[in-house]
C-alpha cells in the first residue's frame, strides 16, 4: 500500500465526515420533514462510501456487502418515508377492515 | 414392619376402610366399626406392661428415610406405655361416648377418619425415638386437630377456633423443629437415646439454651400453658367427645409428654427448670382463677384443663429442679411421681368430666350455668358421676385427685428447702401460688356441681331435661369408677405404670418402688395445706356474690385473646400497607428497585472482590471511532432532551446504524449487515407505533427531569463501566478463538468463521434462536388475529379491562 493512496483515502474520509456532519446538521435542523429525509438519504449514500473507503484501507473485500445492503436500504426507506409522506399509510391494503 | 409399627398405624389403616364403608353402609352407626380399633391397641398395649415393669425397653427400627436418619423407631418405656394406654383406652371410651352422643344424620364418615388420624399422630407421638417422626405426627395431630374442631364447619365459631388452635400449635410445632434440628447440629443424631448418650456434648454446647427455648415453645404451645392456653378455650367449639379425647386427655399431654421425655436431657439447665416450673405455676393459678367467671360449662373445663396441665408441668420442672441443683432425690422422685399420676388422674376425671358435659348439653340443649340448676333429681346418675370427678378434679379424698394434689402440696411445699441462690427471698411464691391455684381449683369444682344439678330448678333450659340414655353413660361411669378405683388402690398403679414412667423421665434404670397413700399422717404439711384449701375454698364458695366483682375489672381489652386479635388484624393490615407501599403497581417502580438493587450489589462486589484497573492491554483508538462515539453520545443526548417522539425514534435510528459502522470498523461484516438490516425494520417498527398513537393523548412534552432515576441510571451506568474495565483489566485466559481460527477448514470446510461458528460450532445456540424468532412471530400473530371480545356491546369495556 502506498502512501499516495493512504493519504488520499483519509482525505476523502475527513470529507466525506464534514459531509456527513452537514448532512445531520440539516436532519435535525430542516424546516420540514422532506428535508430531513432528503438529508438522512444523502447521508446513506455517504455512508456506503464511507464504508467502501473504510474496506480499501483495511484492505479487505467482505465490507462491499454492507455497501450494497446500505444502498437498498436507504433506497427502501425513502421509497417508504415517501409514501408515507404523501397517502399517509405505508401499506395500503388493510388486513383488519372487514370490507 | 413390626407388630408395634403395625398398631400405630392400624387407626390410618383403619379409618381408610371405615371412610369406604361409611359411603355403602349406613344401616349400624359407624362408631361400633370403629370401637374395635382402640380396644385392639389398648388390649395389646396392656400385654406390653409385664415387659416393660422391670425398666425394660422395646426398641424396634422401620427404616423410613435412613439416608436423612429419619427412622420409624418405636421406643417403648414406661412413660411411652403410659401415655399410649391413655390414647387407646380413653380413645376406645370416646368411641364408644360418641356413638351415643352424635346422632346418624352428622357427618360421621369424616368424625370417625379424623378422630383414628388423630389416634394414629398421638400413638406416633409417644412411641417415638426418632425426633423427626415424632415433629412429623406431632403436626399431624395439629391438622387433624384442626379438622376436629370444624367439624360443624358451617359454624363461624367453630371455623375461628379451629383456625386460632392452628395458627398457635403450629406456631410452637415449627419452633420445635427448630429445636430438634439445633439439637442434631450438637449432637449428630435424631434419636431421642443417642442424644441421650450425647449428654455431655450438649451441657458444652452454647446453643444448647437455644434448642431448650425452641422446643419449650413447642410443647408450651401444645400444651396450652401461658401464654398460648388461648387456643384451648375456643377450642371448644369441637363435639364434646372431642373435646373430651383431644382437649382434656390426649393431644394437650402432647406437650407434657415432650417435656417429660426431654428432661433427663435438659435437667442439667437452669432455663429449663425454671421456666417450665415458674410458666407451670402461672398457668395453674391463672386458669384456674379464669376459670369461675366462666358461665359456659365447656369453658369452665377449658380452663381447668389449662390449669391441671400447668400444675403437671410445674411438677416436672420440679423434678427437674432437683437433678440440676443436686437437691435431694426424695423430692426429685415425689415430684416426677406426682406428675405421672397426675396424668393419669386428669384424663380419667377430667375425660368423664367433658363427657358429662356433654351428656347435660344434650339432654338439656343448654351449657350455659345460668340456665341450668336443680338438675339432681332428674338426672341422678350424671350427678353422681359429676360429683366423683369434680371432687377427684377439687383434690378431696378419697378420689385419685386428693393423692396428687397432696403430692403436689407437698413438693411445691418442701421445693423451699432446695437451694435457691440468689432468689431466695422469693421462694416463699411459689408454695404461695400453689395453693392459691388450689383454692380456686376448689371453688370452680365445686361451682360446677352446684351450679348444674343442685340450687333452685330453672325451667328456661330448651328441652325438657331428663336423663340420658346408658349408651352416654357408660363411658363417664367406667372414668369415674376408675377414679375411685385408682384412689382407694393406688399402688395398685404404682409399681406397673408410673414407677416405668418415673424411671422413663428420670432415664434411670432402677425401680423406684414408690408407696401412694391416702394418709402421711399430721405431720404433713400438704394435710395442713389441703384442709386450708378446702376451708378458705367453702368460705370464698359460700360468699361468692361478694368477692366475684373483681372480675368485673378483668376487660376484655386486657386479655390475650384480644391480643391475638389485635395481632391478627394488624399483621394483616401491616402486611397490606407494607404490600401496598411497594407493589405500587408501576412499572417504573419496579425498575427503580431492580436498578437499586443491582447498584447496591454492584457496589459491594467492587469493594469486596476489589477493583482492577489495567489499561495496558488496550488498543489504540482511531480517529474513525472518535466521530461515530461523538455520533452515539450527541444522539443519546437528543433523545433524553427532546421534546418531539419522532426525533427520539430518528436518533435511536442513528444510534443503530453508528453501531454498524462501529462493526464496520471492528472488522465485523456480518454483525454489520445484519445489524443494519435490523435496525431499519425496528426504526420502521417505531414508526408504525408511533402513527397510532391515540390522538388524545399525543401532546408532546420533554421528559421530565427526576433526580432519583437520575441517580439510578448514572449509577447503572458507570457500573457497567467499571465492571467492563475491571474485567477486561483482569482478563487470565487466552481466549477459544484460536481453535476456531485453525480449525474453521480443516473441521468445517467453511472459510467464514463467524457463520461457521453459527451453524457448525455451536449450532444449537442457532437453532432456538432461530424458535424465538419463530414464537414471535407466532406470538405477534395471535395477539393482532385473536379477539376474543364478546359481542354484545355491553360488556364491551368489562371484557377490556378483564383482558387487560
Amino acid at each position: 500500500m502506498n502512501t499516495f493512496l493512504d493519504v488520499v483515502i483519509i482525505f476523502s474520509v475527513i470529507v466525506l465526515a464534514f459531509a456527513m456532519l452537514g448532512m445531520v446538521y440539516r436532519m435535525l435542523k430542516g424546516p420540514t420533514l422532506h428535508d430531513k429525509l432528503v438529508a438522512l438519504d444523502a447521508f446513506g449514500v455517504l455512508l456506503m462510501a464511507m464504508i467502501a473507503l473504510t474496506a480499501m484501507m483495511l484492505g479487505t473485500t467482505h465490507l462491499l456487502v454492507v455497501v450494497l445492503l446500505i444502498g437498498i436500504l436507504a433506497f427502501i426507506a425513502t421509497i417508504a418515508f415517501a409514501k408515507f409522506l404523501e397517502k399517509g399509510v405505508i401499506i395500503q391494503y388493510d388486513r383488519n377492515s372487514d370490507e | 414392619m413390626t407388630l408395634i409399627h403395625l398398631a400405630i398405624l392400624l387407626p390410618v389403616i383403619a379409618a381408610v376402610l371405615i371412610g369406604t364403608l361409611y359411603r355403602y353402609y349406613r344401616r349400624i352407626h359407624l362408631g361400633w366399626f370403629v370401637l374395635p380399633v382402640p380396644l385392639l391397641i389398648v388390649i395389646y398395649l396392656f400385654t406390653l406392661i409385664p415387659r416393660v415393669m422391670n425398666g425394660q425397653v422395646i426398641h424396634e427400627t422401620m427404616q423410613f428415610m435412613p439416608r436423612i436418619g429419619m427412622n420409624f423407631d418405636v421406643y417403648i418405656d414406661g412413660l411411652g406405655l403410659l401415655f399410649a394406654i391413655l390414647i387407646s383406652g380413653i380413645g376406645a371410651l370416646v368411641v364408644l361416648y360418641s356413638i351415643g352422643y352424635l346422632s346418624e344424620k352428622e357427618n360421621l364418615g369424616n368424625f370417625y377418619v379424623f378422630l383414628l388420624m388423630f389416634m394414629t399422630a398421638m400413638l406416633g407421638i409417644v412411641l417415638n425415638d426418632n425426633v423427626i417422626m415424632l415433629y412429623l405426627f406431632w403436626e399431624l395431630t395439629s391438622i387433624s386437630s384442626f379438622l376436629l374442631i370444624a367439624f360443624w364447619s358451617t359454624r363461624d365459631r367453630s371455623l375461628y377456633g379451629a383456625l386460632k388452635s392452628m395458627i398457635i400449635t403450629m406456631f410452637g410445632g415449627f419452633l420445635m423443629l427448630g429445636g430438634f434440628i439445633t439439637l442434631y447440629l450438637i449432637t449428630g443424631t435424631f434419636s431421642i437415646r443417642g442424644m441421650i448418650e450425647a449428654l455431655p456434648q450438649i451441657q458444652e454446647s452454647p446453643l444448647a439454651p437455644f434448642a431448650i427455648v425452641l422446643i419449650l415453645f413447642g410443647a408450651f404451645t401444645k400444651s396450652a400453658q401461658f401464654p398460648f392456653y388461648i387456643w384451648l378455650p375456643d377450642a371448644m367449639e369441637a363435639p364434646t367427645p372431642v373435646s373430651a379425647y383431644l382437649h382434656s386427655a390426649t393431644m394437650v399431654k402432647a406437650g407434657i409428654y415432650l417435656v417429660a421425655r426431654f428432661t433427663p436431657l435438659f435437667a442439667f439447665s437452669n432455663l429449663w427448670v425454671w421456666t417450665i416450673l415458674i410458666v407451670g405455676l402461672f398457668t395453674m393459678a391463672w386458669a384456674s382463677f379464669n376459670a369461675i367467671k366462666k358461665d359456659d360449662l365447656k369453658a369452665i373445663l377449658a380452663f381447668s384443663t389449662v390449669s391441671q396441665l400447668g400444675l403437671i408441668m410445674s411438677l416436672l420442672g420440679l423434678g427437674a429442679l432437683s437433678l440440676a441443683t443436686g437437691a435431694n432425690d426424695e423430692l426429685f422422685t415425689v415430684a416426677v411421681v406426682a406428675a405421672v399420676f397426675h396424668t393419669i388422674n386428669h384424663a380419667t376425671f377430667k375425660g368423664a368430666l367433658f363427657m358429662i358435659t356433654g351428656i347435660v348439653d344434650h339432654e338439656t340443649g343448654t351449657r350455659s350455668m345460668k340456665r341450668l340448676g336443680g338438675l339432681l333429681t332428674i338426672m341422678p346418675v350424671s350427678f353422681t358421676l359429676t360429683v366423683i370427678t369434680a371432687l377427684s378434679m377439687a383434690g378431696l379424698p378419697p378420689f385419685n385427685g386428693f393423692l396428687t394434689k397432696e403430692l403436689f402440696l407437698e413438693a411445691m411445699i418442701t421445693v423451699l428447702e432446695a437451694d435457691f441462690g440468689a432468689m431466695a427471698s422469693v421462694d416463699f411464691l411459689i408454695p404461695l401460688v400453689a395453693v392459691v391455684g388450689s383454692i380456686f381449683t376448689f371453688i370452680y369444682s365445686i361451682l360446677i356441681v352446684y351450679g348444674i344439678f343442685l340450687g333452685k330448678r330453672t325451667h328456661d333450659t330448651p328441652k325438657e331435661p331428663h336423663e340420658s340414655p346408658v349408651l352416654m353413660l357408660i363411658s363417664p361411669a367406667i372414668l369415674s369408677l376408675l377414679v375411685i378405683v385408682f384412689g382407694l388402690f393406688p399402688n395398685m398403679l404404682s409399681a406397673t405404670i408410673i414407677d416405668p414412667a418415673a424411671m422413663g423421665i428420670m432415664d434411670s434404670a432402677e425401680p423406684l418402688g414408690t408407696h401412694l397413700a391416702m394418709w402421711h399422717g399430721f405431720a404433713n404439711p400438704a394435710l395442713w395445706a389441703t384442709v386450708a384449701v378446702v376451708i378458705i375454698g367453702s368460705v370464698m364458695f359460700y360468699f361468692r356474690d361478694r368477692w366475684m366483682f373483681i372480675y368485673n375489672y378483668h376487660k376484655e381489652a386486657f386479655t390475650l385473646n384480644y391480643l391475638y386479635d389485635q395481632g391478627l388484624l394488624y399483621s394483616r393490615i401491616g402486611s397490606q400497607k407494607i404490600t401496598d407501599g411497594y407493589m405500587t403497581g408501576y412499572l417504573r417502580n419496579y425498575l427503580v428497585y431492580i436498578f437499586g438493587f443491582f447498584i447496591v450489589m454492584g457496589i459491594i462486589t467492587l469493594m469486596n472482590s476489589g477493583f482492577n484497573m489495567d489499561f495496558s492491554g488496550f488498543a489504540p483508538v482511531g480517529i474513525q471511532e472518535v466521530i461515530i462515539s461523538l455520533i452515539i453520545l450527541i444522539a443519546t443526548a437528543v433523545i433524553l432532551i427532546t421534546r418531539s417522539r419522532m426525533v427520539s425514534i430518528i436518533m435511536l435510528g442513528s444510534i443503530g446504524f453508528s453501531m454498524a459502522l462501529f462493526f464496520v470498523f471492528f472488522r465485523a461484516p456480518d454483525l454489520a449487515l445484519t445489524q443494519l438490516a435490523i435496525e431499519t425494520v425496528t426504526t420502521a417498527l417505531f414508526l408504525v407505533c408511533f402513527y397510532h398513537l391515540p390522538k388524545k393523548s399525543r401532546h408532546e412534552e420533554r421528559m421530565r427531569f427526576k433526580f432519583t432515576n437520575f441517580i439510578v441510571s448514572a449509577g447503572v451506568g458507570i457500573l457497567v463501566i467499571l465492571f467492563g474495565i475491571s474485567a477486561f483489566s483482569g482478563r487470565v485466559f487466552e481466549p477459544i478463538s484460536e481453535f476456531h481460527i485453525e480449525n474453521v477448514y480443516e473441521l468445517a470446510a467453511g472459510g467464514n468463521m463467524v457463520n461457521v461458528i453459527l451453524v457448525d460450532f455451536r449450532g444449537f445456540d442457532t437453532l432456538f434462536e432461530t424458535l424465538v424468532f419463530g414464537i414471535a412471530g407466532i406470538g405477534i400473530y395471535t395477539l393482532m388475529k385473536l379477539k376474543l371480545t364478546r359481542k354484545d356491546e355491553d360488556n364491551e369495556e368489562h371484557s377490556e379491562e378483564s383482558r387487560v
